[in-house]
């Protein structure tokens, strides 16, 4: 009896316990280096790096927001009125960078803090609190720049997103927006998985209501969420503001695509489960089919198209291995 | 609690969520009604010009009411806007000019909205996958479809199908009609059949349902196929409207998310089993009342756009800040 409950117990423990993106992931990579060997040096891949890098900033804030159980829709327009406001508000002045840049990330969390406000006070759901400010954000970068932006970025403020350091050992350059993508989600990930706030934002997503009852500060809790996801599209709207330039479409679809990064990760929508790394892996594997299509020379369409089955996919994997397991 | 007592409180009780649509209906035509009297331009309240207002929303409404059934089951749709984009199409390039080829257009692009509905309600039901992933899913692979196919307006519509947009009986356009007979349809089936009594059960909760002997997935995919056939009936109308299909039209005209704004400013909750139809149709109605203001009073059309994230966030808030419930 004990050994036939001991025998498919030990069989599971054997099975290791990685999350399928990385398997996705990897898989994608061989395929790249298989269609251009080029990859495999540092130029291709820290190139590949720092073009993941925005979204994979925009999916480790998302996460947060998915795990407590809503949405931010409003992450792409904030990119693009974080760009359009920023070379407004430089007006091609290259010292203005210094207190542009801060004042770009306090509109970040105070764009989250004003979702999360509607969401808790007002109790709206975070889907149609954050298609308001989604409509919003994108009406006033249009008013801003009066519907056609005009100048462009200082070099000071395009330095985090186009900028190289040279000469480091090993890879011969390591572009800005990589360290900044590094740091980022380093920092995103150690709050979700080694701070109460995570432990917290996991608690009010898989039941609000027992959370509230154990004592988690449900709303405090919740707009911390909304804050960092809005930091997350700042900070990604600095970076694509550096190597995309300006313009009113640099942030559109970027929600989208930071939610299903977030969903390939395993991101559990509707709250209760996620992971910054994972979702990390998710934007990598996101790219990575993006560059693998681009490589085999499929049109626009087809990247759409594929995008839309792989996130039905993953979505339709994750539950079937939810049922599987019984959790 | 004895049978006696469980009538008198719907009776007597004010019923808040009942009468909010109504109350934001009436809020919203008296701004109208202040905004053009205030700037002289009395013209704009005429019988004829109220028509002219709500004919502008006949493609949002016709989409909305389908919106509603999903939403009523705790499901959405955002594959509509792609949806109606791709019948549109369908619908123009099938008919390509000839008046023979109008039934048969029909017939194709309602068939196409079912079966995106089927693939929908089974993905949802079947799969378990969040709605919300799964139609927004099957949106990027008809709009990949689609534009793979086209790039501009193709085919076009005959004079004799233009009659369902720019027709006329009496001084009330035909479309009007049309849309008024679907919402007392769906009115009907939502209040008088099982079906309907069944939507609310699964959209309430839908294990209970399940375990009260009610097929909740087929009650889910029956309402992700009405909800598309909406949305491709809204094609149809699109196509006739601007006599030729072109696939920006319905992400141009933002159908997936407005048609959602439109229900929940409507009283349904997007937590499913509560709401109706009147309620979305009183949403329509504010929704192309704001937009009347906004154009008598001249707003810039960028800070209409402001105007309206707000206005939609404000709306709903109206009724969920009464809420005890903790939402996310």
């Amino acid at each position: 009896m004990t050994d036939q409950s001991a025998a498919p117990d030990r069989k599971r423990r054997r099975l290791p316990q990685i999350n399928p993106v990385w398997v996705l992931l990897a898989v994608l990579i061989a395929g790249i280096v298989y269609m251009n060997p080029g990859f495999a040096e540092p130029t291709g891949y820290m190139n590949f790096l720092k073009r993941a890098a925005p979204l994979a900033i925009l999916a480790a804030g998302q996460v947060y927001v998915i795990t407590s159980g809503g949405f931010d829709l409003s992450v792409g327009s904030l990119i693009t009125l974080v760009v359009v406001g920023a070379s407004m508000l430089t007006n091609n002045d290259p010292s203005a960078t210094y207190w542009v840049i801060p004042l770009m990330l306090a509109m970040g969390l105070g764009v989250g803090a004003v979702n999360g406000a509607i969401v808790c006070f007002l109790r709206v759901p975070s889907l149609i609190a954050t298609l308001g400010t989604m409509i919003t954000l994108n009406g006033l970068a249009f008013l801003w720049s009066g519907g056609a932006p005009r100048g462009y970025l200082p070099d000071t403020f395009r330095f985090f997103g186009r900028e190289l350091i040279r000469d480091v050992p090993l890879v011969r350059f390591i572009p800005v927006s990589v360290i900044v993508l590094i740091v980022v989600v380093g920092l995103f990930a150690w709050l979700m998985h080694r701070t109460n706030l995570g432990r917290m934002v996991h608690a009010i997503g898989d039941n609000p209501v027992a959370a509230r009852l154990a004592g988690v500060p449900v709303n405090r809790v919740r707009i911390s969420a909304f804050m960092l996801s809005g930091l997350s599209g700042a900070i990604a709207g600095i970076l694509l503001g550096g190597f995309a330039g300006v313009s009113t479409d640099v942030g559109a679809g970027y929600e989208l695509e930071a939610i299903t990064a977030a969903v390939l990760g395993g991101a559990q929508l509707l709250g209760g489960r996620g992971s910054v790394p994972a979702a990390l892996g998710g934007a990598l594997a996101l790219t990575a089919i993006f560059t693998l299509l681009n490589f085999l020379g499929l049109p626009q369409p087809v990247r759409q198209v594929v995008q839309g089955l792989i996130l039905i996919a993953a979505v339709a994997l994750a539950m079937h291995r939810r049922k599987r397991t019984g959790t | 609690m004895s049978a006696a007592d469980t009538p008198a409180p719907t009776r007597a009780g004010f019923r808040f969520e009942r009468w909010a649509p109504l109350i934001l209906l009436a809020g919203a035509f008296a701004i109208y009604v202040i905004v053009a009297v205030a700037t002289d331009q009395t013209q704009y309240l005429t019988l004829e010009n109220l028509i002219a207002i709500l004919a502008r929303s006949i493609a949002l409404g016709i989409t909305a009411i389908g919106q509603t059934f999903v939403i009523l089951v705790a499901s959405i749709d955002l594959s509509v806007a792609s949806l109606i984009s791709a019948t549109a199409v369908l619908a123009s390039v099938v008919m390509d000019g000839s008046p023979a080829m109008i039934l048969p257009a029909i017939l194709a692009a309602l068939l196409l909205g079912g079966l995106v509905g089927l693939a929908n309600g089974l993905v949802v039901s079947g799969l378990k996958v969040n709605p919300l992933i799964a139609t927004l899913g099957m949106s990027l692979i008809i709009q990949g479809c689609l534009s793979a196919f086209v790039s501009n307006f193709a085919g076009s519509v005959p004079p004799a199908f233009q009659v369902f947009a720019y027709g006329e009986i009496g001084m009330v356009p035909v479309a009007l009609i049309f849309l008024a007979l679907l919402a007392v349809t769906a009115w009907g089936v939502l209040r008088f059949t099982k079906f309907g009594s069944d939507i609310y059960a699964v959209g309430g909760n839908e294990e209970a349902a399940r375990f009260a002997g009610i097929k909740t997935g087929r009650i889910v995919v029956a309402s992700h196929v009405i909800c598309s056939v909406c949305a491709s009936i809204a094609g149809l109308y699109l196509a006739s409207r601007l006599r030729s299909g072109a696939p920006w039209i319905g992400a141009d005209g933002v159908y997936d998310l407005e048609s959602i704004a439109v229900v929940v400013i409507g009283g349904t909750v997007l937590a499913g089993g509560r709401g109706g139809v009147w309620g979305t149709m009183a949403g329509m109605l504010i929704f192309s009342l704001i937009d009347s203001v906004f154009n008598i009073a001249g707003v810039d059309s960028f800070a209409k756009q402001v105007l309206r994230g707000i206005i939609i966030v404000a709306a709903v808030a109206f009724y969920a800040i009464r809420s005890k419930r903790i939402v996310a």
